[in-house]
């Protein structure tokens, strides 16, 4: 006869909520406080509308590969991966079957969950380069060719990056490690992804939420620091209209940048590249089948798999820990001083022009491209509602994705 | 088979650049920084040298055809306005349609009725 008893035993054994509730002496409670952070960033997402679209994929991700038994994502894999040591495949009891010496990503697709399969497109930087196309080809770059000067500005808000970086050595984190922490100063998902996945992907899950969650704060972080940094006159400067930029130009623009920027930083040619070859698309006027795809279905697709993947990463052993604090703070700190950088050359711009620039532009320069500029116009209007800055600030926030492209290809030349 | 001595051993190099000084951190800072500030300044030679050479090639044409279109001005007389019509206004690259809309709402938003206010031009701005 059958023992019914032992039958539920296992059964008990082998769910998940046996390995949940194992105690607070095993893993069991990490795995639970992750649900828990997963269930507050979902809330975050959907009630707070905090960057939902990435959010709400990372939160679920991390909701999926902290549930015990699911074996949707082996950090265990990706650990050998990345060191290069081997990795001992186990049976059901817990017995070595294989030792691989080497992981490849054709032995994660075999032995790996679903949530590991989603992350190679992740550790290949496959999905930060095709979020970038689709980014490219939503973004016009004709305020920025209308007034070439922004690209300064573009470029003073990295400050935050550096600063960061530093502030991270300081800390005591490694130098490929407070690379990547400082690159979430450029205010750039896809860029935080792309250099924290290639330096240290064991810190992907705090970079990548602090990043978003930043970004989705941006009308909350930078307009202290617009109003400590301006005087009240400086915010009513209204400027003149920039010239029309024509077509050509806006083909030619892409094409140039591409080649200019992959010759001075070949590592940033991949997002420069795809950047780049997303906003050819959609000037070109030849190929708006493929501009649309990239704009909308490509980039949900990537999307989806981006930010499921990402979330996956947060593990409790990778997420709770001292660290994850401290990135969370740095990651602030480089938010307000890429602010603060961007801001302080506007204040030299508009000095240096006699007061033709309204200084809020600067501002924009942290990539986040249109938050930030939209910032810069509401804040500017607040002081004078005829003032319109959205346009004037275009430029440098689209120059600061170029000037975060450029910072991340230096990190990643010297860390790389 | 000893599993831990399969991983590569780190060489100087590599040690000196995970475990940064902060002397080194520092000047490493200040250098990207600077890199970023030249990549960004000689893109933004190359962009003005390009918007120069298009901005006379426009100038030519705009001279080019400048007289052609100068002959007809000096002839034609103004067409007469609509009683209580405040006037003449110009569009660039926006249809008669698009700019009774864009009336409509700048009066809404103002407050203030369309026949109060005059708009001498609306451009499309790329």
């Amino acid at each position: 006869m059958i023992n019914v008893g032992e039958i539920l035993s296992n059964l008990w054994e082998q769910s998940g909520f046996a390995s949940l509730f194992a105690g607070f002496t095993g893993d069991g409670w990490q795995n639970l406080v992750m649900i828990i952070i997963g269930c507050a960033l979902l809330y975050l997402a959907i009630v707070k509308k905090f960057e939902p679209l990435l959010l709400c994929g990372i939160a679920f991700g991390c909701i999926l590969s902290n549930l015990p038994g699911a074996g949707l994502y082996n950090q265990g894999l990706w650990d050998s991966y990345v060191n290069g040591t081997p990795y001992l495949v186990t049976g059901e009891a817990g017995e070595v079957i294989r030792t691989i010496e080497h992981i490849h990503f054709t032995d994660i697709i075999h032995y790996g969950g679903l949530l590991d399969i989603f992350y190679i497109g992740v550790k290949s930087s496959l999905y930060p380069c095709l979020i970038f196309m689709g980014v490219g080809a939503m973004t016009d770059f004709g305020p920025l060719l209308s007034n070439p000067k922004s690209l300064l500005l573009g470029a003073a808000a990295q400050l935050g990056v550096f600063a960061a970086f530093f502030g991270a050595v300081l800390l005591g984190f490694t130098g490929p490690e407070a690379a990547s922490i400082g690159i979430i100063g450029g205010a750039d998902g896809p860029t935080a992804i792309f250099l924290t996945s290639q330096l240290a992907s064991n810190l992907l899950g705090p970079i990548a939420v602090a990043a978003y969650s930043y970004m989705a704060l941006i009308p909350l972080i930078q307009p202290p620091f617009m109003k400590m940094l301006t005087t009240k006159e400086q915010r009513k400067i209204k400027m003149v209209q920039t010239r029309n930029v024509s077509k050509t130009e806006k083909i030619i623009f892409p094409i140039l940048v591409t080649v200019f920027v992959a010759l001075l930083l070949p590592d940033t040619a991949p997002l420069i590249g795809c950047l780049m070859f997303g906003n050819l698309m959609k000037e070109t006027g030849a190929t708006d089948r493929l501009s649309d795809t990239m704009q909308n279905s490509l980039m949900n697709t990537v999307t989806i798999l981006l930010s499921t993947a990402v979330g996956a990463t947060m593990t409790g052993a990778n997420f709770l820990n001292v660290q994850t604090l401290s990135i969370v703070a740095l990651g602030v700190v480089a938010f307000i001083l890429s602010t603060v950088g961007g801001l302080l050359g506007g204040l030299v711009m508009c000095k240096l022009t006699r007061g033709k620039v309204n200084p809020l532009i600067g501002s924009a320069g942290v990539s986040a491209v249109p938050m930030a500029a939209r910032v810069s116009n509401t804040v500017g209007q607040k002081y004078n509602p005829s003032n319109f800055l959205l346009m004037h600030a275009m430029g440098p926030n689209v120059a600061g994705v170029i000037g975060s492209a450029i910072a991340a290809g230096f990190l990643l030349s010297v860390f790389g | 088979m000893d599993l831990i001595t399969l991983a590569p051993p780190p060489t100087e190099a590599v040690n000196a650049l995970e475990n940064l000084g902060v002397g080194d951190a520092g000047i490493l800072a200040l250098l990207g920084y600077a890199v970023v500030f030249f990549g960004l300044i000689l893109l933004m030679a190359v962009v003005i040298a390009l918007g120069a050479v298009f901005a006379a090639k426009a100038k030519k044409a705009a001279k080019a055809a400048a007289p052609v279109e100068a002959a007809p001005a000096v002839q034609a007389a103004p067409a007469p306005t609509a009683p209580g019509s405040a006037g003449n206004m110009k569009l660039y690259n926006v249809e008669p349609k698009t700019a009774a809309m864009i009336m409509a709402i700048v009066a809404d938003k103002m407050g203030k009725p369309l026949n109060e206010l005059r708009f001498i031009s609306i451009k499309e701005v790329e």
